[in-house]
């Protein structure tokens, strides 16, 4: 009785086995169709006048009448305005809060601060946008600020601030606790007060680790969509600074894909292409930035 | 793990250390003690502001639960409890119906996608973390986990937009007609009239299915390298297949991380907005086959949000406040899996 | 006289570049335990773990040459039965941590099947006796094999690789982990063990040799130096070499 089952047992490791594989190959699929895709139907779209030009009416191309494609002038550059602000905000206190949970983590802060970064890291981005919208809304009640001025792109670059302060301080965390113990004895040792320390010596050898997240989160603020929708609004107008309604590249390419017109349609396409080649560019600077982090530069 | 034995914010180090001689100080009884105690103010400074963030940190979420209940408020107290469970969202008042807000359908909805997108996608990328842990050999394996990785990067709206322009004809000329064929009799997959467009509750599930793959594989990855190879030699020592001794191993040691992971996974699938906004057809009904269209709470918020009125944003808000409290319950779960994870594998040979 | 039970020839094994065995070639006889001494880094590990063919589980592990068992060559069958064959007691004792004391030792019955549910129980408590476990945890078997102490936890390995019935069992350094009383535990059992199955045990304890094994193996710089009955190797060792590692003037 026993060869039979043997050769079951073999045949069931290997279908199972292989089915792994497939589940791998199952995974690369829709990446590969993605990207082929934004290419196929967005490279089209990227000419010199999609950086210079705003999105257009939308309309299908006739025998008589023109139907430009239109281009991403003012959403690149909203979407760049509101991740630097976000990150003016986020990355000091993302990066002070890393520091807090890896050089203070005997605190009493320490466990919960670490515990509720990791459940904010979870929650949708579409509540963050509501929770923003929500304090905004708070301020023009109060009268503390102009109900005009609840949708703007400041309100956007919070929601982006909020969605990146958790993220930062994790990595920057992890980073942190890379650097030896050694290390820091050492530098203390030579009387080198704590905070020139952690701030000129640990953060410096973790340094890498630190960009790759600050980076990453970067890249997650500047592809969100839902909390902007909240938060900046949009426009296919010119941008007018922070204060008014903010186009950005995501929003954009979100009205631009509804309605099904030729001409929008393939401007949605162009800019997810120059969206996701943005965001493939920092992924892999964030790699590089870590291949040449602490451990084999220091030690 | 081990906190360096140096002194706190509060308990500066002496600023003379060995690198300056006492003798190089020409007022020993000034010098020293002024430099002491500047030092110990810019220290203590230091520490203060990284409390500061540390407090950002935990204030955030509780000032996030406070602002949403409060800017929901005004619907929670116009509809009560009775929101939860109602079924109709009517924002202006008709001769047949007065003003009204439930959210019974997208509560349903966005369970409905997610418990569908988890049925597709934990297997997967539990099969596909198992081939990157254990079987591929080494040259294939990091690359392989990077490209898996870079799913993860792709935003959301792209997804969105390939899921209308690619995934949704795709499933209209080809899943949805064959599934109809052979599946048609069961309730779930019935074809009702209009319900042929692609743009589905199935459609939008597949996507979030794709969409929590790179998160459930890298977490039930990371979960799965840790275990030591012992447990794997364990089973292959007592005549295992390869198959099996992955399961006796890494798979049972891993067990309670790839739990995280996946619930992790529910966590993003309940959230997830754009992709499922522009694929399932935004429908306030409550969508009774797989082929109807429906909508999620995100998606709800995401299509509504930008015309509403006061009382509607408020209704809106409060979707947000549940949406909220299911995926704080889901991430707490997980984290707390997780957190039991570390812990067995500290313990265990 | 009793035939031998294993026969290795020419037996070659690499780690990557590293050349960690060389053409060794050995016997082991039934109904006896053999001992393999050297210093770290000799190759007695990689050698044994050669003869249930776990060496090449490893990435970038190779091995080259015979191992018979009864004359059947090990390298030629299917390796999954090999290891059924020839059950393995490594250095550390690596219980399954989600499964319970019964759950440990029917693991391998499980897989292997066609047991009914009588024999199962039969040979799980036949295994635990044979261990010399089944008194401290006859009352607790469907509890977890964590919380066993750590000479438990390896004379549990040792069930869990007896209860699928070995004709050969090794050892790698059982006892390294262990303190001195679990060690004193697990030296009885082996000398009790190998009248029942030939054991081959990996040891870098000299004593411990003297101790349990009635022939014994030097390996050195991966290369077999000298193997003879026991007494004789630590008393008359013919190799200079064995001499002096034997007398502690190296390793």
């Amino acid at each position: 009785m026993r060869p039979p089952k043997r050769l079951r047992r073999r045949v069931k490791s290997a279908v199972l086995l292989g089915l792994c594989a497939t589940a791998v190959l199952i995974t690369l699929l829709p990446l590969a169709s993605i990207l082929l895709e934004c290419f196929v139907n967005g490279a089209g779209a990227i000419t010199p006048a999609f950086f210079l030009q705003n999105p257009p009416p939308p309309c299908n191309p006739g025998p008589t009448t023109p139907c430009p494609v239109g281009g991403i002038q003012d959403a690149l550059l909203g979407t760049l305005l509101l991740v630097v602000v976000a990150s003016l905000i986020a990355l000091p206190v993302g990066i002070l809060g890393g520091i807090y949970l890896s050089e203070f983590q005997d605190r009493p802060l320490a466990r919960p601060a670490r515990f509720l970064a990791d459940v904010m890291t979870g929650i949708p981005s579409i509540v963050i946008g509501v929770f923003v919208f929500g304090i905004f809304l708070f301020f023009a009640e109060q009268g503390w600020i102009s109900s005009f001025s609840i949708t703007s792109g400041y309100t956007g670059a919070v929601a982006l601030a909020v969605i990146m302060i958790p993220v930062v301080a994790r990595t920057c965390e992890e980073a942190l606790r890379l650097v030896p113990v050694s290390i820091r004895e050492a530098s203390l040792a030579l009387g080198i007060p704590r905070h020139r320390t952690i701030l000129r010596i640990v953060l410096s050898a973790a340094r890498g680790g630190v960009i790759t997240g600050a980076l990453l989160a970067v890249a997650r603020a500047g592809g969100e969509t839902a909390p902007l929708l909240l938060t900046a609004g949009f426009t296919t107008g010119a941008i007018t600074g922070l204060s008014g309604w903010t186009p950005s590249l995501p929003v954009l390419i979100y009205y631009s894909a509804a309605g099904g017109y030729a001409n929008t349609t393939q401007l949605a396409w162009g800019a997810a292409l120059m969206l996701v080649l943005i965001m493939l560019l920092i992924s892999v600077g964030a790699r590089l930035a870590l291949r040449n982090k602490f451990g084999g530069r220091t030690a | 793990m081990a906190e360096p034995p140096v002194g706190t914010g509060t308990d500066p180090l002496p600023a003379t250390g060995p690198a300056e001689p006492a003798g190089a100080t020409p007022s020993p009884s000034q010098g020293p003690d002024r430099r002491r105690s500047f030092t110990g103010v810019v220290d203590r400074f230091f520490g203060g502001l990284s409390t500061l963030a540390a407090l950002v940190l935990i204030a955030l979420p509780a000032l996030l639960i406070v602002i949403i209940t409060q800017a929901s408020w005004r619907a929670i107290v116009r509809f009560g409890p009775g929101f939860v469970i109602g079924q109709f969202w009517v924002p202006s008042a008709s001769p047949t119906s007065p003003i009204t807000f439930g959210a019974a359908p997208f509560v349903a909805g966005t369970l409905e996608t997610s418990v569908i997108a988890m049925l597709i996608g934990v297997p997967l990328s539990i099969g596909a973390a198992i081939f990157l842990a254990e079987l591929a050999p080494d040259w294939l394996r990091a690359p392989v986990a990077s490209v898996v990785d870079l799913l993860a990067a792709v935003p959301s709206v792209v997804f969105g937009l390939w899921g209308l322009y690619v995934l949704v004809p795709y499933m209209r000329s080809n899943v949805d007609p064959a599934l109809v064929h052979y599946l048609g009799w069961t309730p779930l997959f019935a074809s009702h009239a209009g319900s042929q467009s692609g743009v589905s509750v199935l459609t939008a599930s597949i996507i979030l299915a794709i969409m929590i793959l790179p998160t459930i594989s890298s977490v039930s990855r990371e979960a799965l390298r840790a275990t030591p190879d012992s447990q794997r030699e364990a089973a292959l020592s007592l005549g295992a297949t390869r198959w099996e001794a992955t399961r006796l191993g890494p798979l049972a040691y891993a067990r309670s991380g790839i739990f995280g992971a996946a619930i992790l996974g529910l966590g993003r699938a309940m959230g997830e907005t754009m992709a499922v906004t522009m694929t399932i057809g935004n429908s306030d009904n409550f969508a009774t086959s797989l082929f109807d269209p429906g909508q999620t709470l995100s998606s709800k918020i995401a299509i509504n949000f930008g015309n509403a009125l006061p009382l509607e944003k408020s209704a809106l808000i409060e979707l947000g406040l549940i949406l909220m409290g299911l995926s704080l319950l889901v991430n707490v779960a997980a984290r707390l899996m997780l957190r039991s994870m570390t812990r067995m594998g500290g313990s265990a040979p | 006289m009793t035939g031998d039970k294993l026969v290795v020839e020419n037996l070659n094994a690499w780690y990557g570049k590293t050349h960690a065995v060389q053409d060794i070639s050995l016997s082991f006889p039934d109904k006896r335990a053999t001992a393999i001494i050297g210093p770290s880094g000799c190759g007695k590990s990689t050698f044994i773990r050669c003869l249930n063919r776990i060496h090449e589980t490893q990435p970038k592990a190779r091995a080259e040459g015979k191992v018979l068992l009864d004359g059947a060559d090990v390298y030629a069958d299917d390796p999954t039965e090999i290891r059924r064959k020839i059950g393995m007691v490594f250095q550390r004792p690596n219980v399954f941590p989600t499964m319970s004391i019964y759950g440990n030792v029917a693991a391998g019955l499980k897989l292997h099947g066609g047991y009914s549910h009588d024999e199962m129980d039969r040979l799980v408590i036949e295994s635990l006796k044979k261990a010399a476990l089944w008194e401290e945890v006859k009352e607790k078997l469907d509890q977890s094999a964590l919380q066993l102490s750590g000479g438990q936890q390896q004379r549990l390995c040792i069930a869990r690789a007896l209860a699928v019935q070995p004709e050969v069992l090794l050892m790698d350094e059982p006892a390294s982990a262990l303190d001195p009383i679990s060690t004193a535990r697990i030296e009885d059992l082996i000398f009790d063990l190998k009248n029942q199955v030939p054991v081959v045990i990996v040891t870098h304890n000299m004593q411990q040799a003297a101790r349990v094994a009635d022939r014994t193996a030097f390996l050195y710089l991966g290369k077999l130096v000298e193997v003879a009955p026991t007494r004789d190797l630590f008393e008359r060792p013919a190799e200079k070499l064995t001499e002096s590692y034997i007398t502690g003037r190296f390793g």
